[in-house]
């Protein structure tokens, strides 16, 4: 028996990918999640934060939002923004930052929202190190 | 009968219009190709979302206290029409045929004595709309400078009738679009997209008991309205697939017609050409003969 499940990410205007994997790392709205086969049925949806894929190797995507979908052993993320980290320039990355920032310090933004963005700004910080 | 120099010249002109018409069938061609993959690589986000709705649905325990997106305000009084044609026209009955779905569910509406409220998005649904139902339009959106409609544009479109529901300006909001099927054809349709319009159909899938992460509830009041973004997405996807479809084939058709015109016209020059050549030469002749 092998010990792979299917992963699939869709945005709305593609399939960003496809494939099996071992494990893999979601950020979840309420936390860190780690999925392997045979995970229990489950609906959930995501912060800002790092999709990681472990199969012969490692991938790791940046999402800003999104849902996801565990349901005999197919693991389904839809999302409007998943980007593979290698993509990112290091340019860029600051700008995304320093947007969100600035957002961050708007005080009209809800609880919810500033707990979203302090959670983008935590992860593009950590990958732009 | 039309002068030698008159049938020239409408050769000409028919020509000239062929050669339009057949440039824009390659550039139709060319377009379609690119949306309609766009539009089949669009279909299975929106299919998977309509999936897990439907899983959380069913999982619901209490449909009293469920979001209203899901089940509605429980009133049937005003509808909302969102209809979404192309900016451009000469594409064949793509336009009038979304219109005509839409006017025969206006029609209805009122007939039944219930409120109706338009939105437009598009120039030659506008155009077409206006003159009958002008006073029911609410808002006109058009993106004739946007190249390509991306989720940005349909996310505008959700949030403003997201804000208007929660405004309770409408109880019931329904989708105009082209559904594309094929080259040929397209489909004109009408979704409704609140209440979320749930199929219960399949349920073979049903039994499957789901742990949420947050609460049911709360997921699906963060998926609904994301949810009707994507449906508008969707329906973008398929309209510009159908257009770029609906248009080559009007295209082809009048490079068709243009070239059995050309075809007929060149007949008829070439036989007033000849009449007027044994016109000469019987006066000619009949000259010679009186000498």
């Amino acid at each position: 028996m092998s010990e792979k499940f299917t992963v699939e990410i869709i945005s709305p205007d593609r399939s960003i990918i496809k494939t099996e994997s071992i494990e893999v790392r979601i950020p979840s709205y309420e936390g860190e999640m780690g999925i392997l086969k045979d995970h229990i049925s489950l609906i959930t949806f995501l912060r800002p934060g790092i999709i990681t894929i472990v199969d012969d190797k490692v991938m790791k995507f940046f999402v800003e939002e999104g849902t996801v979908e565990f349901a005999n052993n197919n693991l389904l993320i839809l999302t409007s923004s998943a980007d593979e980290l290698s993509n990112f320039k290091k340019t860029s990355l600051e700008t995304l930052i320093n947007e969100a920032e600035k957002k961050f310090e708007n005080e009209k933004i809800t609880d919810k929202e500033k707990y979203l963005l302090s959670y983008k700004i935590e992860t593009l910080k950590n990958i732009s190190q | 009968m039309p002068s030698l120099d008159d049938l020239k010249k409408r050769i000409k002109s028919v020509k000239s219009t062929q050669k339009i018409t057949k440039a824009m069938k390659m550039v139709a061609a060319a377009k379609l190709r690119k949306a309609q993959e766009n539009a089949e690589k669009g279909r299975p986000y929106s299919q998977k979302m309509q999936n897990i709705i439907l899983n959380l649905t069913q999982s619901i325990n209490d449909p009293k206290n469920a979001p209203k997106l899901l089940v509605g305000t429980g009133k049937d009084k005003t509808y909302l029409c969102v209809v979404l044609t192309a900016d451009r026209g000469l594409c064949g009955g793509f336009n009038s045929n979304i219109c005509k779905l839409a006017k025969t569910n206006f029609k209805r509406i009122i007939e039944e004595g219930k409120l109706l409220k338009i939105i437009t998005v598009g120039s030659k649904g506008l155009d077409q709309i206006k003159r009958d139902y002008g006073k029911y339009i609410i808002k006109k959106l058009s993106f004739k400078d946007k190249k390509q409609i991306s989720f940005r544009e349909a996310k505008i479109i959700g949030d403003e009738i997201i804000k208007l529901f929660n405004q309770d300006e409408f109880d019931k909001c329904i989708l105009f679009y082209n559904n594309f099927k094929n080259v040929i054809t397209q489909i004109p349709h009408a979704q409704q997209i609140i209440p979320a319009e749930v199929k219960s159909s399949d349920t073979k899938e049903k039994s499957l008991s789901y742990e949420f992460e947050p609460e049911e509830d709360e997921i699906l009041e963060d998926l609904l309205p994301k949810n009707i973004s994507t449906q508008i997405f969707k329906a973008f996807l398929e309209n510009a697939a159908s257009e770029q479809g609906s248009r080559m084939t009007a295209m082809d058709n009048a490079t068709r017609n243009a070239g059995d015109l050309v075809d007929k016209l060149t007949i008829n020059y070439n036989r007033s050409r000849q009449a007027s050549i044994t016109k000469e030469l019987i006066e000619i002749i009949s000259g010679a003969e009186s000498l």
